[in-house]
C-alpha cells in the first residue's frame, strides 16, 4: 500500500514566499494577542493559586458552587463544568492561597457537604503558593534554555562537519550557560539573545543547516504557544512538557529531509540548488507524512479519550507535530534556498521559472533553462535521478546487488558515504 | 556482520531479562525468598493511585531568632556564676544580642567570657551610655547558615519519623531546594491528620500559672512582669479560646521526653483520651523538684504556645511521668503522642504548595490512560500490517519488544509511571513505528531502483540508522532537559519518553534487522513483502 507515489513531485520550494508569509503571520498574530492580553493565561502551576475538580452527585451550577466556597476561594473564581453533562463535574479555578497547616481537600469537602450534603467528591486539589510559581516559570525558562542550547549544538555538530564551527558553537553556550548561572540575568532576556547569538553564529560560520533546524523549530515553538493565546487555554506545567518534547520531536521530519539534502548536494552538481532541495523534500514526502501521521493518531486518541487531566498536553503535541511536518516541508528546507540566495546574491531559482516563482531578478537566465531541462530529463528517463548513483555505489561493495539499470560506477569509498533515509 | 544466530541470542537475552525485570511488578512475590533477587518494580505515582503532595518551608529565621534568644539566656547564667553585672543581655533584631553592662570594670571579663563560652558570637560595637557600656554581639554568616541547614535537616529527619509512624505506604520525604521539604504521601487517606502531624511544632513546656491574676488584670493586660496570657485549647476547637495567666520562665521542657503515647486517662480525667509523657532521669528529676516545690499550684502544659491543661499539684511526682489531657479524640491522641515522641520541629513549616488526588480520579486516569494508549497503540499496529504487509508484522513485533524493555527498564530502576507518562508511552509508540517507516520507505526506494531483497534491505537500514539517531537524539535531549526541570507527573513522562527512545534504538533497528537477515539468508526468500 502507498499514500504518496514515489514519484510525486510537487515544487514546494516555490511556494516558500507564501508559506513565509503564512507562517509569519500566523506568529505574529499570535504575538499580538500575546502582547494585548499580557501573556499567557498561566496555569495554576505557573501564577500560584489554587485548582478543584469536583464531582457533584447532583445538578448543580457556578452560582451555587460559588457560594458554597465562598470562605475558601475568591468571588472571581473562575468555574467550569467539565466532562459529561451528566457527570456534574466541575472545574474551579481561582488565585486564592491557603499557606496554613491544613487538608485544602478536606476543608472543601467540609463546605461542600454543608452546602450539598454528603456524597460530594474532591477529586483533586492543587495549591501553588506565588513563590513556588514564579520559581517555577523561572525553571521553565531555564530549561527551554538549556534544550535550546544543545539542540542547537547537536544540530550544528551533526551537519556541519566543520570542526571550527562546533567549537565556536560549544564557547558561546558556554559562555551563554555562565551568564545564566552566575550573572543571574532576566531569563527571557536570555533565551532571546541566545537565539540571537546562535542565529548569527549559524550565519557568519556558514552554517546554513543549522540555522534552518533552529529557525523551524523556534517557528514551530512560537506557532504553539500563538494558538494557546489566540484560543487564551490555560499554559500548565502540562503544556509546557508538550513544548519542551516539540522542541525535540518537530526537528525529526526536518532532520529526515536535510539527510536527504546532505545525501543528494554532492550528487550530481548540474541540478540546481533549489531543485536539488525539492527534490528531497519530494522524495522524503512519504516519510514527512507517515511519521506524523502515527504520532499524531497516538495523541489524537490520547486528545479524545485520555481524560482531562492530560488534555491540553495533548492539545499542544498536535499542533506542534502538524507545524513541525509544515516547517519541515514549507521552512526548513526552503530556508536554505533563501540563505543560499541571500548569501550569493543571485537567484537560486533559475530564471526560466521566474514568472512561477514570482519576484526573483534574472540573471543567468540561459544558463539556468539549459541546467533545468538536462535535470528533468535526467529525472524522466530514471524516475528517481538522484537515488541513481546511490545504488551504483551500493552495488560496487555488495556485489549482491543487480541493479538493472546502473550508470556510471562510483569509485567513491565505502568510508565517505553520507548517511540519509 | 556478526552471525544472525548470536544477534537473535542477543536479543533472547534481552527479552528475558526484560521479563524477568516485570516479575515483581506483575506477579506479587511468587516465592519469599526470590523477591530479595527481583529487582523493585514500577511505582504508580500520585496522579495515578491518589494521594497527596506537599512542599513546605521551613521558616529557618526563626530556627535562627530561637537560637539567638537561647544564647542570650546562656549568656546570662554564664555572666550570673561569673558573678558579673549585667543589666539587660536580649536577642535585639534577628540576629544580633544586646548587653548593657552598668559597671565599665567589667566590660573585660564580659569580653573574656563571650571569647570563651560563646565562640560563635563576634562583637560588632560597644559604646558607653548613661545606662552604662552597651555591647552588640552577633552571630556570624556561616554560623547562621550552618544553621539554617541544620534545622532544614533536622525538619526532615523529624517529618520522616513522623510519617513513618503514622503509617503510609512508600513515602517520599525530601530536600526541594534549600529550605523546602517535598512530601510525597501516596494513598494517605486521611490528609487532614497527616498534614496536622507534618506541621505539628510540637514545642512542649511546662509553666507555672499565676493563680493571682484577675480576669479584670486579664482583659487589661494589666500583668505583673514575668507573666504573660496565654491562650486555652477548647474542646473542638470552636468556642473563642479563653486566657490564663503563666509565668513566662519555662520550668520544664519536652527535650527529657522519651516516650509518648496514647492512653486512657488516670489521675485527673477518667475514661479520657490522653496522652502519656515519660520522661528521662533528668526529666523525671526536674519534674520531681518542681512538683515538689509548688504542691497546690498549677502546673500548665504549653503545647506550640496553647495551654492544653493546667492541672494543680497535688503532691511531688518523681516517677517521672506526665498526661496531657485535652478533650481528645482517637486521631488527635495519635498525632499528639506522635509528634511528641519524635521530637520537636526546629522551626514552624509552612505549605506552599499542596495537591491531593482522589483515589477515584487515579481509577480513572489509569482506565482512560490505558484505554487511549491502546486505542492508539492498536491503530497503528493495524496500519503497519495494512501498509506493509509482513514487514509490517515484523516492526510490530518490534513494537511489542519495545513496550516490554521501556516497562522493564521502569522496574529496574524503581521509576515511577504518572499519567503523563502513560502518555509518553503512547507517545513512543508513535515515535518507534517512525523508525521502521524510515527503513521500510528507504527498502521500497531501493527496490524500485531495481536492487534485489538483500541489497535493499542493507541499504535501507544503513542509510536510515543514521537519521533515526539524529531524530531520537534531539527528543532525548528534550526528555533530559525535562526530567532535569520537571516535577512529578511530568518527571513521570521525561522517564518513559526517554526510555522508550533508548528501547526503540535498539528495538526498531536491531532487532528488526536479525527478523529481516533470518528471513533472507537461512529462509532464503526472494521477495521481500513490505
Amino acid at each position: 500500500m502507498q499514500l504518496i507515489k514515489p514519484d510525486i513531485n510537487v515544487d514546494f520550494v516555490k511556494w516558500r514566499n507564501k508559506a513565509f508569509l503564512l507562517s509569519g503571520t500566523i506568529i505574529l498574530a499570535g504575538l499580538i494577542v500575546l502582547f494585548v492580553r499580557g501573556g499567557l493565561r498561566m496555569g495554576v502551576d505557573f501564577a500560584g493559586g489554587m485548582l478543584i475538580q469536583v464531582k457533584f452527585d447532583k445538578p448543580t451550577d457556578s452560582s451555587h458552587i460559588r457560594q458554597a466556597l465562598g470562605s475558601i476561594v475568591s468571588h472571581d473564581a473562575f468555574i467550569q463544568q467539565i466532562g459529561a453533562k451528566n457527570d456534574h463535574q466541575y472545574l474551579i479555578r481561582t488565585n486564592t492561597i491557603h499557606e496554613e497547616l491544613k487538608s485544602l481537600s478536606g476543608v472543601i469537602e467540609n463546605a461542600l457537604t454543608k452546602a450539598y450534603g454528603p456524597g460530594q467528591k474532591v477529586l483533586r486539589v492543587e495549591m501553588v503558593g506565588p513563590k513556588v510559581g514564579r520559581d517555577l516559570r523561572q525553571k521553565a525558562l531555564q530549561a527551554i534554555f538549556f534544550a535550546f542550547l544543545f539542540i542547537a549544538l547537536y544540530i550544528s555538530m551533526r551537519f556541519e562537519p566543520k570542526a571550527s564551527a562546533g567549537l565556536a558553537m560549544l564557547l558561546a553556550m558556554g559562555i551563554l550557560i555562565y551568564l545564566l548561572t552566575e550573572l543571574n540575568i532576566n531569563a527571557i532576556i536570555l533565551i532571546g539573545g541566545a537565539l540571537a547569538v546562535t542565529l548569527a553564529l549559524c550565519w557568519f560560520l556558514r552554517l546554513p543547516y543549522a540555522l534552518g533546524a533552529l529557525l523551524s523549530l523556534v517557528h514551530d515553538i512560537l506557532i504553539t504557544v500563538g494558538i494557546f493565546a489566540l484560543f487564551n487555554k490555560e499554559f500548565t506545567l502540562e503544556v509546557f512538557a508538550a513544548l519542551l518534547t516539540l522542541s525535540g520531536y518537530s526537528l525529526n521530519d526536518t532532520i529526515i529531509v536535510y539527510d536527504r539534502i546532505r545525501e543528494n548536494r554532492n550528487k550530481d552538481k548540474r541540478v540546481p540548488f533549489s531543485e536539488m532541495i525539492n527534490g528531497a523534500i519530494n522524495q522524503t514526502l512519504s516519510r514527512t507524512v507517515l511519521t506524523s501521521m502515527t504520532v499524531f493518531f497516538v495523541i489524537l486518541m490520547l486528545f479524545l479519550f485520555g481524560g482531562t487531566v492530560i488534555h491540553d498536553f495533548c492539545f499542544a503535541m498536535l499542533i506542534g507535530v502538524i507545524t513541525g511536518s509544515y516547517s519541515s516541508v514549507f521552512v526548513a528546507s526552503p530556508i536554505l534556498v533563501a540563505y543560499e540566495e541571500l548569501r550569493n546574491k543571485r537567484p537560486a531559482v533559475p530564471a526560466s521559472r521566474r514568472g512561477e516563482a514570482g519576484s526573483l531578478g534574472a540573471k543567468n537566465g540561459g544558463a539556468g533553462r539549459s541546467k533545468l531541462q538536462e535535470a528533468k530529463t535526467l529525472r524522466r528517463i530514471d524516475s528517481a535521478s538522484s537515488q541513481k548513483e546511490i545504488s551504483g555505489q551500493e552495488s560496487d561493495e555488495k556485489p549482491a546487488a543487480k541493479p538493472k539499470r546502473q550508470k556510471s560506477p562510483s569509485s567513491r569509498p565505502a568510508g565517505a558515504r553520507k548517511p540519509g533515509a | 556482520m556478526k552471525s544472525i544466530a548470536v544477534r537473535a541470542l542477543i536479543v533472547v537475552a534481552i527479552l528475558i531479562g526484560g521479563i524477568f525485570c516485570l516479575l515483581p511488578t506483575f506477579v506479587s512475590s511468587p516465592l519469599p525468598g526470590l523477591s530479595t533477587i527481583l529487582p523493585g518494580k514500577i511505582h504508580l505515582g500520585l496522579d495515578l493511585q491518589g494521594g497527596m503532595h506537599l512542599v513546605l518551608e521551613v521558616e529557618t529565621n526563626k530556627a535562627v531568632e530561637n537560637t539567638v534568644a537561647n544564647i542570650a539566656e546562656e549568656i546570662k547564667d554564664a555572666l550570673r556564676t561569673k558573678k558579673i553585672g549585667f543589666s539587660q543581655v536580649d536577642r535585639t533584631d534577628k540576629v544580633n544580642i544586646e548587653a548593657v553592662l552598668p559597671n565599665s570594670s567589667q566590660v573585660s571579663g564580659f569580653d573574656e567570657a563571650i571569647r570563651n563560652g560563646f565562640p560563635m558570637l563576634t562583637q560588632i560595637s560597644q559604646q558607653n551610655t548613661p545606662q552604662g557600656t552597651r555591647v552588640v554581639l552577633a552571630m556570624s554568616a556561616p554560623e547562621i547558615a550552618k544553621l539554617r541547614t541544620r534545622a532544614v535537616q533536622q525538619a526532615i529527619e523529624t517529618i520522616r519519623n513522623r510519617i513513618d509512624q503514622f503509617g503510609v505506604r512508600e513515602p517520599d520525604v525530601r530536600l526541594a531546594g534549600k529550605d523546602r521539604i517535598m512530601i510525597e504521601l501516596p494513598g494517605v487517606k486521611d490528609p487532614q491528620q497527616a498534614i496536622s502531624l507534618i506541621g505539628k511544632t510540637a514545642v512542649l513546656e511546662f509553666k507555672l500559672v499565676d493563680q493571682d491574676v484577675t480576669e479584670q488584670q486579664k482583659e487589661s493586660h494589666n500583668l505583673p512582669p514575668g507573666v504573660k496570657l496565654y491562650p486555652m485549647r477548647s474542646a473542638g476547637g470552636t468556642a473563642p479560646a479563653s486566657m490564663i495567666a503563666l509565668y513566662d520562665k519555662t520550668v520544664l521542657t519536652g527535650q527529657y521526653i522519651t516516650d509518648a503515647k496514647v492512653g486512657i486517662g488516670g489521675r485527673n480525667s477518667f475514661g479520657e483520651m490522653v496522652v502519656d509523657l515519660s520522661f528521662d532521669k533528668q526529666g523525671a528529676k526536674i519534674f520531681g523538684r518542681i512538683t515538689s516545690n509548688n504542691v497546690g499550684h498549677e502546673l500548665a502544659i504549653v503545647l506550640d504556645g496553647v495551654v492544653y491543661s493546667a492541672p494543680r499539684i497535688n503532691g511531688p511526682i518523681m516517677d517521672g511521668n506526665a498526661e496531657i489531657t485535652g478533650s481528645f479524640s482517637d486521631q488527635e491522641a495519635n498525632v499528639l503522642a506522635i509528634a511528641l515522641r519524635t521530637g520537636r520541629l526546629p522551626a514552624p513549616v509552612k505549605i506552599l504548595e499542596q495537591s491531593t488526588v482522589g483515589p477515584s480520579l487515579g481509577h480513572d486516569s489509569i482506565r482512560d490512560g490505558v484505554l487511549a494508549s491502546a486505542i492508539g497503540g492498536l491503530g497503528i499496529v493495524i496500519f503497519m500490517i495494512v501498509y506493509y504487509s509482513l514487514s509490517g508484522v515484523i516492526a510490530d513485533l518490534a513494537l511489542v519488544l519495545n513496550l516490554i524493555l521501556i516497562l522493564a527498564v521502569m522496574a529496574g530502576v524503581g521509576a515511577t509511571l504518572t499519567l503523563p507518562g502513560i502518555a509518553g508511552i503512547a507517545l513512543t509508540i508513535g515515535i518507534a513505528v517512525d523508525a521502521n517507516v524510515l527503513i521500510y520507505e528507504r527498502i521500497r526506494e531501493e527496490l524500485r531502483l531495481g536492487k534485489t531483497p538483500r541489497a535493499a534491505v542493507d541499504t535501507g537500514y544503513e542509510r536510515a540508522t543514521i537519521t533515526i539517531m539524529d531524530a531520537n537524539v534531539t527528543s532525548a535531549i528534550a526528555a533530559l532537559v525535562l526530567y532535569e526541570f520537571g516535577s512529578g507527573p511530568v518527571k513521570g513522562f521525561a522517564v518513559t519518553l526517554f526510555f522508550g527512545l533508548a528501547a526503540n534504538m535498539f528495538t526498531a533497528i536491531f532487532v528488526t534487522r536479525v527478523i529481516f537477515d533470518y528471513l533472507l539468508t537461512e529462509r532464503r526468500i526472494k521477495e521481500l513483502s513490505i
